[in-house]
């Protein structure tokens, strides 16, 4: 019998064997496909909470987003030093609702398991140490970024506020509002996530787990002009180039009015130069200039400012901004005052502004500054990076002069004394019957105007508190002037 | 040293046997040591999973591993009194398994602690599986000491087969009150809060039955029948207990829902035809019949699709009730562990369903890694190879039948079990031996061990004379003396 005995024996080591060939197979050859696995997202999760992720911090080295020691099972807690504020930038870390913002877009590097950090984990694992994961520094300037969170929640406004460096496009400022918590949807308590989640994400409610300055778009209104303007000096034209001033205009082929603001003619002639047509926000000027420019030159244009992009990731995706495609000619008429076919994100409008403040060039924009490993050490920095020219110097030195005229000409409150600002406001209307519905208020600026250092869009939804009677000067132009004013007067 | 116990039974042969005075090293003092061993690895275990569980560290976890010890002693002097020359590796094997076992379980309990499971409040399972396991050991001790002699339970063979039967089947034919379905299996026997798996013991009963039974109709299995394509076919009507074996396997899978069982009972039955009759041709007759079984199964039952689909792509029916949601889990578990494992205390193999019982290896697998999963199938391996070379050495063919059914049970237990939380083979409950929560499988599997033990005794420890037989030499050698006639 002792013949078939060692045969068995030989199948038991073969069973063993198969069993941890397997187990090879699992544990080591498929590992990462099961880790990444969607799946799997609640164990990984669980596994990186009791991690010491890595610190957010704004650029002058304020921390944004940290962690605390807890006595429970998951170790560490997030902790947001300043939660609603930077909640659009930091984003959200939640055990059950997942992350957002930058804690998802950097989550390998937070979480400490991105393949840079390899060698200081192996180390980690040979210490003894606890692995931790890295810091990531943000661009964001923490007066920009409180000014513009104050001056839209003192105001109760629905809106955002993006504010640039125009040089490098370095993202000074993001805000989104009404904002939300971070710190709630990052408890340990099951129930108060829930809770907060619930109330953030109401259908009812007003999203402000939706980060307005890069998911929303809206129609640009009149600083929409500044592209029509661009694309018409590129063309040859001037800023003494004559357009019509009439203060109604009907549109091609159809019956529609369209009038200037309350109706009146742009200044006091027959005609009125480009330069006075934008500084009076003239419909009817461009509305023609528009429509003899073309849909072709207008979607160049709008391209080069970085429109009909559905690529740009700093490193939160941007909502793509849209031009076109034109129907009709009084679609295209439309379309030069910023309306129709016209939809674009905050962030869209501050590249815009940034890139005039800038000669013409286009800076790609960027929210962080640098990645700093456990030990302190930089990993990687981030270079300013130049999309591409979207204006001649000329055109864009043509555009600051023209902006600034139109600075003069905005009403509403905030202006600063000794700072030269060039601007343009919008007054975009919306919705299905657009007399009835209060319009979104714009404001793109930059400043110093000799020398810009900063550019910035507003948008405030549905009038804020001026109600129909809103304009972007009124309501937007204050709040942009306010972070100008802080960014300028702290350095 | 202990001294050797004389059986009483006469020996197999008196031809074999060697010199009284000389006798083998019974190694009892390297068991000792390998226990120690094993205790401080199971309580530097718990340590590391105190630890990363943030519990408060105190003496009390050197206390839990003396006792721990202290148990394993008790069982040491147990084989030093009763089998002094076991094998000695066997006993520290199965202590660091069931310590280790008791860790996981333990480690479960904290992930569940105060947690509300199907409106019930969790209680915990680690103090009740650490009763079980001095319970155990008590029967275990108390087989050692009872059966003297392994043979003797051959005496009992078809007793053993009957009471194996009827354990095996009666689950799945009493009523729903005694005999619930729990997770798709009806292999329970509930009395009050107290129940009970009554097939562990079958597996081990019936066993005793067919090492008997072979043994002593040998010679019929092994008349020659018809020659096959290179096979020695038996003949038609020597068929018998395979069929019925078959027959019975298929009852468990169709009555009691438990594929994992009927498998297990259906290969142990095969090698022991094998050993017994040293043919090839009955392990080709059985796979036959297990195909032939399993794909009519399959084509019948929805259980069994259900398995076989979670078995191919357990992503794919992730969702559906019954789906491979655990099986997804286990692998989740087992990749996310990775190579060197999240460590003890420190994985989440609380998200497995089942991770204290039949899943236990993947959470063990998930915490200490790949490297920590083959260690404990080398532990096994080395475990079930030590019995199977105690059969191979034990001198009756009764011993070698059960000693390599045992060993071979064991094994193949473990294949199925790890097997089917590492996606090689279809899931089928099944518990891991030692490891898993469960007092009825601890209980059997002590049996199992004290019998190993018990032949291994009989193997390595010299060979006993029944009485010291004054020694009479031959005719031919005795001196001639002249004796006066009696008047």
């Amino acid at each position: 019998m002792n013949t078939p005995l060692r045969r068995v024996g030989i199948a038991m080591m073969v069973m063993i064997l198969l069993l941890m060939g397997n187990a090879t197979y699992v544990q080591v050859i498929k590992a990462d496909d099961y880790r990444k696995d969607d799946h799997n997202r609640q164990r990984v999760l669980l596994n990186e909470y009791s991690r010491e992720r890595g610190q957010i911090i704004a650029s002058d080295g304020t921390p944004l987003a940290n962690v605390k020691g807890t006595g429970d099972s998951f170790k560490y807690q997030r902790v947001y030093t300043n939660g609603p504020a930077y909640a659009p930038v930091t984003g959200y870390y939640s055990l059950i609702y997942g992350s957002g913002g930058i804690e998802r877009v950097e989550d390998d590097l937070l979480n400490g398991s991105d393949d840079r950090l390899f060698a200081r984990r192996l180390s980690d694992v040979i210490t003894g140490r606890d692995p931790k994961g890295a810091s990531i520094q943000l661009t964001v300037d923490p007066k920009v970024q409180q000014a513009a969170y104050d001056e839209m929640t003192n105001r109760g406004f629905t809106g955002s506020v993006v504010a640039l460096n125009p040089q490098t496009g370095a993202i000074l400022g993001m805000v989104s509002t009404p904002s939300y918590d971070p710190n709630r949807l990052a408890s340990h308590d099951g129930d108060e996530q829930e809770t907060a989640w619930k109330e953030y994400t109401a259908e009812d409610g007003d999203q402000p787990t939706m980060n307005r300055a890069v998911r929303a778009t809206y129609p640009p209104g009149s600083t929409w002009k500044v592209v029509v303007s661009a694309a018409a000096l590129e063309e040859g034209k001037t800023k003494d180039t004559p357009l019509t001033a009439a203060g109604s205009i009907t549109l091609p082929n159809t019956n529609t009015q369209l009038p200037n603001f309350n109706g009146t003619p742009c200044g006091g002639g027959e005609t009125a130069t480009l330069e006075e047509a934008l500084a009076r926000s003239c419909n009817t000027a461009f509305a023609e200039l528009a429509g003899e420019l073309g849909d072709a030159k207008l979607t160049k244009q709008a391209e080069k400012f970085g429109m009909n992009d559905n690529s740009l990731t700093m490193p939160l995706t941007v909502a793509q901004s849209t031009y076109g495609p034109v129907p009709d000619k009084a679609a295209l008429f439309q379309s030069g005052i910023g309306q129709r076919v016209v939809e674009m994100t905050p962030m869209e409008n501050a590249v815009i502004a940034a890139t005039i403040a800038n000669g013409g060039v286009r800076m790609k924009p960027y929210l962080v500054q640098k990645l700093i490993a456990p030990d302190l050490e930089v990993i990687e920095e981030t270079k300013p990076d130049e999309a591409e020219s979207a204006v001649s110097a000329n055109t864009a030195n043509t555009l600051r002069d023209m902006m600034l005229k139109s600075e003069t000409n905005t009403g509403g409150e905030g202006r600063l004394s000794g700072v030269n600002i060039a601007s343009k406001t919008g007054t975009a209307e919306h919705g299905v019957d657009p007399a009835a519905v209060p319009p979104h208020a714009w404001y793109i600026a930059f400043a110093p105007a000799e020398k810009p250092t900063i550019a910035v869009a507003v948008i405030v939804e549905n009038g804020g508190d001026r109600g129909l009677g809103a304009t972007g000067g009124k309501v937007a132009a204050p709040v942009g002037r306010a972070v100008i004013g802080a960014y300028l007067a702290g350095r | 040293m202990g001294s050797p116990v004389p059986t009483g039974e006469a020996p197999l042969s008196a031809a074999t046997s060697t010199s009284p005075g000389l006798r083998p090293p019974t190694r009892r003092g390297t068991e000792l040591v390998m226990l120690g061993f094993a205790s401080a690895l199971v309580t530097a275990a718990l340590i590391l999973v105190e630890a990363n569980q943030e519990q408060a560290l105190t003496m009390q976890i050197v206390y839990y591993g003396l006792a721990y010890m202290a148990l394993f002693a008790v069982a040491h002097l147990a084989v030093r009194k009763w089998a002094p020359y076991a094998d000695a590796v066997i006993l520290p094997c199965v202590a660091l398994l069931n310590g280790l076992g008791l860790v996981m379980i333990h480690r479960i309990d904290l992930a569940f602690e105060g947690k509300v499971i199907q409106g019930e409040l969790y209680s915990a399972k680690a103090p009740k599986q650490v009763l079980w396991t001095a319970v155990a050991l008590v029967l275990f001790c108390l087989v050692l000491k009872f059966v003297k002699d392994h043979r003797t339970l051959a005496k009992y063979g078809y007793t053993a087969g009957l009471v194996g039967l009827v354990a095996l089947i009666l689950p799945g034919i009493l009523p729903s009150f005694i005999a619930p379905e729990i997770n798709g299996a009806k292999i329970w026997l509930t009395f009050g809060a107290f129940s009970i798996q009554p097939g562990e013991f079958a597996k081990i009963l019936l066993m005793v039955f067919f090492a008997a039974f072979l043994v002593s109709k040998r010679d019929l299995f092994t008349a020659a029948g018809r020659r096959f394509l290179g096979l020695d076919l038996p003949r038609a009507r020597d068929l018998g207990p395979l069929v019925a074996a078959w027959a019975v396997g298929v009852s468990i899978m169709v009555l009691q829902k438990d594929l994992g069982s009927s498998l297990l009972f259906f290969g142990i039955v095969l090698v022991l035809l094998y050993v017994a009759t040293e043919r090839a041709a009955w392990v080709v007759i059985g796979l036959v019949l297990f195909s032939a079984g399993a794909i009519v199964a399959w084509k019948l039952f929805n259980h069994v699709q259900q398995r076989v689909a979670n078995w191919v792509d357990p992503l794919a029916t992730y969702n559906d009730a019954g789906g491979g949601y655990q099986i997804a889990q286990s692998l989740f578990g087992l990749g996310t562990g990775g190579i060197f494992g999240a460590g003890l205390g420190a994985g989440r193999p609380d998200l497995i369903p089942e991770a204290n019982t039949d899943f236990i290896t993947s959470a063990i697998g998930e915490e200490l890694g790949f490297v920590g999963l083959s260690a404990m199938l080398l532990i096994y391996a080395v475990f079930a190879l030590r019995g199977l070379r105690s059969s191979i050495a034990v001198r009756d063919s009764f011993g070698k039948l059960l000693g390599g059914g045992l060993s071979f049970a064991l094994c193949f237990q473990v294949f199925i079990v790890v097997g089917g939380v590492t996606k090689l083979i279809p899931m089928t409950g099944i518990t891991a031996p030692f490891l898993s929560y469960g007092g009825s499988s601890l209980l059997a599997n002590y049996v199992l061990v004290a019998l190993l033990l018990r032949i291994s005794d009989a193997a390595r420890g010299p060979k006993v004379t029944p009485k010291p037989k004054p020694q009479q030499p031959a005719i031919a050698d005795q001196f001639t003396v002249m004796v006066e006639r009696p008047k």
